[in-house]
């Protein structure tokens, strides 16, 4: 290996190069045609969404080469300096920011705004990867917990106080990464039992049921009476079946996990009923099939004067399911090979939600069909494990665990996004990475991901 | 190295087991299940009718009868509209404030705050060409044409039939039409409907999320409208008009039928309207007044009044009894008037003089020959039965007891008594010629339409056959009628026996005949009054059926003037002027007197 400095595109990872530039230019299409009007048919211009979004692409292109163009080193030197500026940037937008669809997200910058919290993940990124780095910790004492806890959340807590809880469940995404840096798989198990467990409380939650003696009170305490007795029954066990030096560990796990189970339900139940606001909790329970019975309206409408009714606008106000059918209805319209581009009747006519942003999935899904929105599966899908496969490549740990971050990002936005559009999660509005409309997103991701490649690029000649 | 290394493919499993579910849902949503495209192709499109110009229907001479008129609806959008200034389109409109504002409140209740409604209803061109100038400056109205049927010669209202909106009975059988169209009510409208109406058209449209309809289609293309088929009727307009005049101040009807095609020609129920006045915004206000006069115009006298035909049923009687054998045209019979009475002096006639002198207790024996032939030698009673049964078959082939299988909606099939209905009426075994023996003049239980006159007048001129009466010519301009208006239905009635019939018809109106001053010059006309007496003292009804030429007959009229008195003085007069009119197309002078008598007549308040 030479020492000689390289041109800076040697080593560059084109093909994912490549499959960015396919997202990004076949996100632009769409966006053109969930965006334009007959009366208005210039892609290039910069007064409709997919014009600026054009030159979103432009800077993002610039942007995509200038960090090509630095060096892999400034991202490990002045990661915590680029996290603090990104926390102060979260900071000040809670001062001077400008509210929209409810959140204090964005900065106004001349004619364009900003929102820091699609680029604070990036900060967070280099900040774990330099701490895990330095401290070649593997999470087996509480120090490291803490420490990696409080990089994820001081960002997490700012963006909470906005409110905007979809960019704030973004930096769940993390946890895969820390995970891979042996943070306990416990995490993963106990977090797929709390989704479980928090979305029985949710159901049994949601009707409220007459008790003898207490009177009407959250169905809640049904699941919670059923966790005791279950609890009360495996003590039991214990003592009969187990030989008197185990019992006493497993009476302690046994109470512990049931005084758990117990509080987390009764939280769940409390932070749906009392602290959520009334479009959140609609959209949980919408998810969960509880706000509508989905399957009655569905045959419903095949009647024509249903299907009127609900392209009301006075029906859409009051109606929760409305965005969440609507997405889905365009995407069962798609059929195997689609409606044909620039085609869809239910993108066109404006029934898809949020087109160009959360929802252009959606018109993929319709105008492109099966077809269309599997290869958009797959090709995140590949990107992803493409990432994954060069993180693990790096002889830097630095590098390795940024590339997990990267990756975890990239994958929790595809869950998320993607899941709500074809009713398998709640309504949360974050972008599809690359596709949908946005300066922020587009320059956050496309910064996310090539300074991995930048870093990527250096793999063969950087141990740190 | 170290010991996580092995978390990479926890990783990506836990990737790819999220994909897998997702793809399986896409597919499961965008191939498997078909609902959602349903709910998609529901919300989103929209088919827009496009309703063809109905048919054009032309009289027998190319004269055109019914015709389309464009008139416009003003229709709002409640929702598009912005402040206007009321006063000035309540002025423009010639409508109240309250108006509006009930009907923003009903769409309102129903939901339809975005839908079209209907504000004003057929406001004519001209008034519409004024209002449109200033129409642009009102969000949310605008005018949407349709037609209405107009009736550029007035006559033939009840022949030619109206249009109107569906009735929800005809909406559940009819699954062609939607709730606010329009189809034939009555007459050739009715009858004629199918190829009339023409064949809608659908303009496949978007509808967007809130409502808007965007006039473009998607893939599916658009059906255009076919046209109505042109009609060519089979009246002739002037002689429906000088029918409609000759009827004025009269109750009664008339009919004309072209015998050797069964074409009616002119088809009038006295008293008359305009069929133009139940047309439009005007409809509802005539409708009403027409329906409660006590004259009923509505009432279609030609084919749904059913009358005692009196005595030109002794025609029938006359061919029935010689193909029967029960006399010969040289049988006399003395006029005995004990049983029943006569008039005129007469005193022991053969066939044809009977006729002629309508003697009544002639063709009460002849009836009896018919019906009491000695068939059953044990019982009269059972003799009647049999006889009776003959006689009935018989009069039921010159159309009588049926609808004489006319394209006519709504024809009454009148009633011919048989066994059946004496049994029912007496009892079986209890009735003999003698109990029944009024049916031999054409009174008693017998009843018959003006149409099956004027069709056994048809008969009697075709010797023998009939063409079932119709009121189209021609589907299409040059085309056919319906096949079954091209073929004779033969009676059982041998040709020779007519001959003796008409000499007599003829002689009817022939100096000494019952309406001998009706008769045109340089016409022969065959014919035979009737005049049928009511109960209560009311003025008789004035019948007469007739044919003209003899020789190669053109038309056969049938008239019946309710509480005019003689047929001969009153009907014949009638059926003879219009027979002048058809033949000559112009009155002769020498029949401008009896013109004037018919035509001052005024028989409405009797």
């Amino acid at each position: 290996m030479s020492s000689l400095r390289q041109h800076p595109l040697a080593n560059v990872d084109w093909l994912t190069v490549i499959v960015y530039g396919i997202m990004v230019l076949f996100g632009w299409m769409n966006i053109y045609s969930a965006a334009v009007v007959d009366s208005n048919p210039n892609p290039f211009d910069i007064s409709q969404e997919y014009g600026k979004q054009f030159m979103f692409i432009l800077i993002s292109a610039f942007l995509a080469f200038l960090i090509l163009y630095m060096e892999g080193e400034f991202f490990n030197k002045f990661a915590i300096i680029i996290y603090s500026v990104f926390i102060l940037l979260l900071g000040l937008v809670l001062v001077v920011g400008t509210t929209v669809n409810g959140a204090k997200a964005w900065i106004q910058l001349g004619g364009f705004a900003l929102q820091p919290a699609e680029f604070a993940k990036i900060g967070v990124g280099l900040m774990l990867a330099k701490y895990i780095s330095n401290t070649k910790t593997s999470f087996n004492s509480w120090k490291p917990r803490f420490m990696a806890g409080l990089i994820i959340g001081l960002p997490a807590v700012l963006i909470l106080l906005q409110p905007d809880v979809g960019s704030l469940l973004t930096f769940v995404a993390f946890i895969l990464a820390l995970y891979r840096e042996g943070l306990s798989g416990n995490i993963l198990i106990i977090g797929l039992g709390a989704v479980i467990f928090g979305v029985l409380s949710i159901i049994t939650g949601f009707n409220r049921i007459d008790y003898p003696y207490f009177g009407e009170q959250s169905g809640v305490f049904i699941l919670m009476s059923i966790v005791f007795v279950i609890g009360t029954i495996f003590m039991f066990l214990i003592r009969n079946f187990v030989v008197p030096r185990n019992r006493r560990k497993l009476y302690l796990i046994t109470f512990l996990s049931t005084t758990a189970a117990l509080g987390f339900s009764y939280s769940v139940n409390f932070m749906v009923d009392g602290v959520l606001q009334k479009h959140q909790k609609t959209r949980i329970y919408v998810t969960l099939g509880l706000e509508e019975k989905e399957e009655d309206r569905d045959a419903m409408l095949s009647d024509t004067e249903t299907a009127e009714a609900a392209a009301l606008p006075a029906k859409k106000k009051d109606d929760p399911g409305y965005n969440a059918r609507m997405a889905k209805i365009a995407v069962g319209n798609g059929g195997l090979i689609g409606q044909g581009y620039m085609k869809g009747p239910m993108t066109k006519n404006k029934y898809v939600p949020e087109r160009w942003t959360d929802f252009i999935f959606s018109v993929i899904s319709e105008e492109w069909g099966f077809f269309g929105s599997f290869a958009v599966v797959a090709l995140f899908v590949f990107l992803i494990v493409r990432i994954i496969n060069m993180a693990e490549r790096q002889r830097s740990q630095f590098s390795r665990i940024y590339g997990y971050c990267v990756a975890s990002i990239f994958f929790l936005h595809l869950l998320i996004n993607v899941g709500m559009v074809i009713g398998l999660a709640p309504i949360i509005g974050i972008p599809l990475p690359f596709m949908s409309y946005g300066g922020s997103s587009l320059m956050g991701f496309t910064a996310l991901l090539f300074i991995f490649l930048r870093l990527d690029a250096e793999r063969l000649s950087v141990f740190r | 190295m170290n010991q996580y290394d092995g978390r990479k493919i926890t990783i990506i499993l836990i990737v790819c087991v999220i994909a897998i579910i997702y793809v399986i849902r896409l597919f499961f949503l965008q191939v498997v299940n078909s609902t959602w495209k349903e709910q998609a192709t529901a919300l989103t499109e929209e088919e827009i009718p496009l309703y063809p110009p109905r048919g054009i229907i032309y009289d027998r001479t190319g004269k055109m009868l019914v015709t389309n008129q464009t008139v416009y609806n003003l229709m709002v959008v409640p929702k598009k509209v912005g402040a206007f200034d009321t006063t000035s389109l309540c002025k423009l409109l010639r409508i109240k404030k309250e108006d509006i504002d009930n009907l923003f409140a009903k769409a309102r209740a129903r939901g339809e705050f975005h839908r079209p409604q209907l504000l004003v209803e057929q406001i004519t061109p001209s008034d519409y060409a004024a209002m449109s100038e200033q129409l642009y400056k009102f969000n949310g109205f605008y005018a949407e044409s349709r037609t209405l049927r107009v009736y550029p010669q007035s006559v033939g209202a009840l022949f030619l039939g109206d249009v109107g909106k569906i009735s929800p009975e005809e909406f559940k059988k009819k699954p062609y039409y939607t709730k606010q169209e329009y189809l034939g009510k009555s007459g050739i409208e009715k009858a004629y409907e199918e190829e009339l109406r023409g064949i809608k058209g659908i303009n496949y449209a978007f509808r967007d999320n809130v409502g808007n309809i965007k006039e473009q289609a998607g893939d599916k293309e658009d059906k255009p409208a076919t046209p109505g088929t042109d009609l060519v009727c089979t009246m002739d307009a002037d002689l429906q008009a000088y029918g409609e005049k000759l009827m004025q101040n009269k109750r009664g009807c008339i009919v004309a039928i072209e015998p050797s095609t069964g074409e009616i020609l002119a088809m009038v129920s006295a008293p008359t309207y305009d069929p133009n006045l139940l047309v439009g915004r005007i409809r509802g206000h005539n409708f009403n007044a027409l329906n409660n006069d006590p004259q009923k115009p509505l009432f279609n006298r030609a084919t749904q009044a059913q009358y005692r035909p009196g005595s030109i049923f002794k025609l029938a009687q006359s061919l029935t009894a010689l193909q029967t054998g029960a006399i010969t045209p040289q049988t006399r019979i003395h006029c005995n008037r004990g049983v029943i009475g006569c008039h005129g002096s007469h005193s022991n006639d053969d066939l044809e003089m009977a006729i002629v002198h309508s003697c009544n207790p002639y063709f009460r024996e002849v009836m009896h020959r018919v019906v009491e032939a000695n068939r059953d030698k044990g019982s009269r009673f059972r003799d009647a039965r049999l006889g009776l049964e003959i006689w009935q078959g018989y009069i039921k082939q010159f159309g009588f007891g049926t609808d004489v299988h006319c394209d006519i909606p709504g024809v009454k099939t009148g009633s011919v008594p048989g066994v059946s209905f004496y049994d029912k009426w007496y009892g079986k075994e209890q009735w003999a010629f003698s109990t029944i023996y009024s049916l031999s003049i054409g009174e008693g239980e017998m009843l018959v339409t003006p149409l099956q006159m004027c069709n056994m007048a048809c008969v009697i001129a075709n010797k023998g056959w009939y063409v079932p009466p119709h009121t189209v010519k021609q589907i299409g301009l040059g085309g056919m009628p319906r096949e079954e208006y091209m073929k004779r239905y033969q009676l059982d009635i041998a040709g020779d026996y007519f001959t003796t019939v008409i000499n007599a018809m003829e002689k009817v109106l022939q100096p000494g005949g019952t309406a001998w001053r009706a008769a045109p010059d340089g016409i022969v006309v065959c014919g035979k009054t009737g005049t049928v007496q009511n109960a209560g003292g009311k003025e008789d009804h004035a019948v007469f059926i007739c044919f003209a030429p003899k020789e190669n007959p053109k038309i056969a009229v049938a008239v019946y003037t309710e509480n005019a008195g003689f047929g001969g003085t009153w009907s014949a007069p009638v059926a003879t002027l219009l027979i002048e009119q058809y033949l000559n197309d112009s009155i002769a002078e020498s029949s401008k007197p009896r013109e004037k008598i018919i035509l001052d007549a005024n028989f409405l308040d009797r």
